[in-house]
């Protein structure tokens, strides 16, 4: 029964002469593999065919507004937005977790009660919240509200506060995730709180840190689209403020979206370079 | 204050560990509260004859001093009494079925477990708490770590950093903890790879390594803090038969310069070798302590009897 599914062409007696050499080992074939490829190529060949042949989507204007002051003064906005957000956000959250796992029972539900809170409210609804928020307290210490909490300063604060809620999780399952062992090593050997958090802990936590929070840092990017409803002018909004103008919807929308992508594209390589970084030490040999 | 911590290593309560020590014990706020002043070093813990090649002086004070300690995970009772001497330059091996306590003894010896009543000291000093007239006050964490630089603790599972090189595990405490310069602490720890003969894994990551090797790196770490007494835990239990003898070889080589050790291990022969005192515990009591002859070759009681006649 075994001997059918070895390659028929041996004749049996050779494995057994030692002389003879070792057999070749032969893949099994995958047809099937190869016939779903082929088919899989063929039509993302039709479709990238068709939307380039597609004159609707007006490739010329997505060119020409590529790289337009507009635009890159939107895309300027959303990169400082989302970098703010996450450094922001990954600080806040990463006190969040350290009370959540604190001894101190008021710590602990303080920090529960912030997720919970933060995680069930629409980041629109928060977003509009703080925009209107004057409503609430007309004067913050003196100062009118109104004046203190501009557009980009509500869109930071409710973006921050809404990632914290996030990241704090991120940070918590990547403190559980170090060995207990490692801790007690640390105490044993004499090293303070500190430097233990700092030197043993956090390079350890990272590794199960870094995919979750380069799945966030991408989510922000696009995330912070949403400011485009309190009027901050980030990457979206400036493209939409020009189809409003010229309505060539399509092409603008285009224009953005291929921003996104790129950007994306670069953090994948960094996040990939981010991870190595981490890694190192768990590789055997 | 280290008036106060000197104190206790003179305090006496006299006559070997018993039952009715245990029975009596108090909570630790109050086991402290009656010293019998004016006597002079503890009493031997029965049995305890030094060996010829390293006898510390005849009434040394106990490196390590256990008084009826107890110590509970919620209604369990793990520690139910302990007393327990080593004298400098002692080596006590510490013998006795899963689940007998072993381990929690020797983490209460650092202050990684607290003790629920009695009281630990080592080289003279409380460990972890201060005595203030007829009070043990929790020391703050600053001075518990201190504490436990001189006390290096060897894990069953090495816990070695594993995304610091070998060097830089065994520079670390020194530099952190004890503020040495980095040169000066980088030196000592490639005499002390050397030592453990691993001279040249020095920039290494542990998981490049043997467990046997692991283990001899853990070792020089925990040496590198210079430090008076050394707790092992099974240091042997998760090797492979064939690499448990080089890391005995080192632990033997340590006893043989005077180094004051602890060893929790299920290694017979082991103990038969190097140990001045062996200690068989279960459930949360030292059944039998003495000799290796003693203990090892004419056993008292049943469960010793009975636990030897399964390891060996
Ligand atoms: N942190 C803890 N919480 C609750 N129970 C614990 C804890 N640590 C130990 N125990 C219990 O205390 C008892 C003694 O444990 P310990 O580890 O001291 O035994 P041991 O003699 O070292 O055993 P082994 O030979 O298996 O290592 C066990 O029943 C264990 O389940
Ligand atoms: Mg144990």
């Amino acid at each position: 029964m075994s001997s059918s599914t070895l390659t028929p062409s041996t004749p049996p007696t050779e494995q057994d002469r030692p002389s003879a050499p070792a057999p070749r080992i032969v893949p099994r074939r995958r047809p099937g593999q190869w016939a779903a490829a082929v088919v899989l190529l063929v039509l993302l060949a039709l479709a990238i065919r068709s939307v380039l042949r597609n004159r609707a989507f007006q490739w010329d204007v997505v060119a020409h507004y590529f790289t337009s002051t507009a635009v890159l003064r939107g895309l300027g906005l959303t990169l400082w937005l989302t970098a703010v957000v996450m450094a922001l956000g990954f600080a806040l959250g990463a006190l969040l977790a350290a009370m959540r796992l604190s001894g101190n029972p008021v710590l602990r539900a303080v920090s529960w009660g912030y997720v919970w809170l933060f995680r069930s409210v629409p980041i629109l609804v928060q977003l509009l919240f703080w925009f209107n928020i004057g409503a609430l307290y007309p004067q913050i210490l003196g100062v009118r509200t109104v004046n203190l909490l501009g557009p980009v300063t509500v869109a930071v604060v409710g973006l921050t506060l809404h990632e914290a809620a996030y990241a704090a999780e991120v940070v918590r399952g990547g403190i559980l995730s170090v060995d207990r062992g490692q801790i007690e090593a640390a105490q044993a050997l004499g090293l303070g709180r500190w430097r233990r958090s700092r030197r043993i802990v956090a390079p350890q936590a990272m590794r199960a840190i870094v995919p979750p929070a380069g799945n966030m840092l991408i989510g922000t990017l696009k995330g912070t689209s949403i400011v485009s409803v309190i009027a901050v002018q980030d990457l979206l909004y400036s493209a939409q403020l020009v189809y409003h103008r010229t309505y060539q919807v399509i092409p603008l929308l285009m224009v953005a979206t291929l921003w996104y992508v790129a950007v994306t594209s670069v953090l994948g390589v960094g996040q990939h370079y981010v991870e190595r970084h981490f890694a190192r030490g768990s590789e055997r040999r | 204050m280290s008036a106060d911590l000197g104190e206790h290593g003179t305090t006496a309560e006299g006559g070997a560990p018993s039952e009715g020590n245990a029975a009596g014990a108090v909570r630790a706020v109050r086991d402290a509260a009656d010293p019998a002043p004016g006597q002079a070093g503890p009493p031997l813990p029965d049995g305890a004859t030094a060996r010829e090649h390293r006898t510390p002086a005849g009434g040394a004070p106990a490196m390590v001093d256990v008084r009826s300690v107890h110590k509970s995970f919620g209604a369990h009772e793990v520690l139910r009494g302990i007393d327990l001497r080593v004298r400098a330059g002692e080596v006590a091996v510490v013998l006795g079925p899963s689940g007998s306590g072993k381990s929690t003894l020797l983490r209460t010896i650092n202050h990684l477990e607290k003790v629920d009543s009695g009281r630990i000291s080592v080289d003279g000093a409380l460990v972890g708490y201060r005595r203030c007239g007829d009070r043990l006050y929790e020391l703050r964490e600053r001075e518990i770590l201190k504490q436990r630089t001189r006390i290096g603790f060897v894990f069953q599972n090495f816990h070695l950093f594993p995304h610091l090189t070998v060097l830089d595990n065994i520079v670390e405490a020194p530099v952190s903890a004890l503020k040495r310069p980095r040169r000066q602490a980088v030196a000592a720890a490639e005499r002390l790879l050397a030592r453990v003969g691993l001279a040249d894994r020095a920039a290494s990551y542990p998981r490049q390594l043997s467990g046997g090797q692991q283990q001899r790196v853990a070792i020089a770490r925990a040496l590198a803090l210079e430090p008076k007494l050394l707790l092992f835990d099974e240091p042997t239990s998760a090797l492979d038969p064939e690499l448990v003898g080089e890391v005995l070889d080192v632990i033997k080589d340590l006893a043989h310069q005077g180094t004051t050790m602890i060893v929790v291990t299920h290694e017979i022969g082991f103990a038969r070798e190097v140990a001045d005192t062996v200690v068989f515990m279960d459930d949360g009591r030292i059944v039998e302590q003495g000799s290796p002859a003693e203990v090892l070759d004419r056993p008292r009681h049943d469960r010793t009897r009975a636990f030897l006649s399964k390891v060996l």
